[in-house]
């Protein structure tokens, strides 16, 4: 196959960054989508999207939009944001995690041109791989001259990989419920014996005190 | 040398997986729909569960291009969904939260379709694999299952958890809440009783 090195370049390049239709949703003008994945520490996630604009004179979908950018936020586990940048109207937005947890990825619209949005529909196709899924292996067999064989093992070594990350992130995550339920274990305790001294604190004051009074009273 | 590099990578470039998993958050009287294209013939599967808010339930329904309802559910926990197409065009998920007045929930979703591509390209040739091979592809397909299990025990769990740390915040609230309660309820108790007999003391002694 003869093909100019720029041209290849290019084909490669365009065909590494188009995500190839995932599932799609709609947003408003000024909406924000978030989503939430909850991995474990030191895992790779690659995010891909795709933007159209509902264009009202051919009633369709245009395939893209240039000027039209999307505002990808990352937060990790702390609420600490870990990525704010602004992206064209087809990104990637690439992450590892530093520490285990809740990760919130929210995309919206940068769109300052009303113009745009008249329509008010924008189609955003998303693609968001975690861990092993991330790996290209392809090219990771260009690269370290693998056979198809060793490429397979790669491949389940790298599965095995994900699944240990997962076991410890679990043996975290039941340390934190263990806690949790501890708390509220103790906290039950606590309260049902405060409970009963209340109880029986005010039960004596009040007859002391109504004894007393009533005594003042001369009505016993 | 390089032109034939760069063609045989080109050759063996695969797209990824055809596959989505996302938790999202649905707020209290809102609907979220997720659309996808799909060819004829192609079997998909839909897995979701509610991690968090409220009862833990929401409603779910599936619709093929033309409108039909595949999959409608009212107030499920968790379902697991399977359909082959039996058309061209677009499908549609869609989870209501609308008869919730304010909890929002976090709902999560895995939405599988097609099979899975090769590796690389050149595996797809039907001459009969090695037994080195098939047990590679044995044990992939195993480790699939293992992952696929982890996740629903990290999703389990999640849930389990969320629940836990809901109930420690009611039990808190609730016992403040009750320490006060019966600090009024004591002292208002005497504070009545001895305003019942204060002005009094001349009619009872009259009635007896």
């Amino acid at each position: 196959m003869m093909l100019s090195v720029p041209a290849a370049g290019v084909l490669l390049l365009l065909a590494w960054i188009h995500p190839g239709d995932g599932l799609y949703f709609h947003i408003g003008e000024t909406e924000k989508k978030c989503f939430i994945e909850e991995i474990p520490d030191e895992t790779m996630v690659i995010g891909k999207y795709r933007t159209q604009l509902w264009d009202k004179q051919t009633s369709s979908f245009l395939p893209s939009t240039p000027g039209l950018g999307m505002h990808v936020e990352i937060k990790d586990p702390d609420t600490k944001i870990i990525l704010s940048r602004q992206y064209g109207s087809d990104g990637r937005f690439t992450f590892t995690s530093h520490t285990p947890g809740e990760h919130q990825i929210c995309l919206h619209s940068n769109s300052t041109k009303m113009a745009l949005f008249a329509g008010g529909k924008l189609r955003v196709h998303l693609d968001i791989q975690v861990g092993e899924h991330t790996n290209n292996y392809p090219e990771i067999a260009a690269k370290d001259k693998l056979t198809e064989l060793q490429l397979r093992v790669r491949q389940l070594l790298d599965q095995v990989e994900q699944i240990q990350k997962e076991q410890n992130y679990q043996r975290y995550r039941e340390e934190r419920f263990r806690m949790t339920s501890e708390s509220t274990n103790q906290r039950v305790l606590w309260w049902s014996i405060a409970q009963t001294l209340i109880l029986i604190v005010t039960g004596i004051w009040q007859m002391k005190h109504l004894k007393s009074f009533f005594e003042a009273k001369k009505l016993v | 040398m390089l032109q034939l590099g760069l063609s045989c990578l080109l050759l063996l470039h695969v797209c990824v997986v055809f596959g989505t998993e996302l938790s999202f958050e649905l707020p209290d009287n809102d609907k979220q729909c997720f659309y996808e294209e799909l060819e004829k013939d192609v079997k998909f599967d839909l897995d979701f569960q509610v991690i968090a808010g409220g009862n833990y339930d929401v409603d779910c329904f599936v619709t093929d291009p033309q409108n039909n309802i595949l999959y409608n559910e009212k107030k499920k926990q968790y379902d697991s969904f399977s359909h082959t197409t039996t058309m061209k065009g677009e499908y549609k998920v869609c989870f209501s939260n609308e008869f919730s007045t304010f909890t929002h929930k976090v709902v999560y979703l895995d939405f599988r379709h097609g099979d899975e591509e090769p590796l690389l390209q050149s595996m797809t040739r039907s001459t009969a694999l090695t037994q080195l091979e098939s047990s590679c592809v044995a044990i992939h397909e195993i480790l699939k299952v293992v992952a696929d299990s982890q996740t629903w025990y990290r999703l389990r769990e999640a849930h389990d958890r969320t629940k836990a740390e809901h109930l420690l915040e009611r039990v808190t609230y609730w016992s403040i809440g009750e320490t006060v309660l019966l600090f009024v309820i004591g002292i208002g108790q005497v504070m009545m009783l001895r305003s019942f007999f204060a002005d009094k003391k001349g009619s009872v002694l009259a009635a007896t």
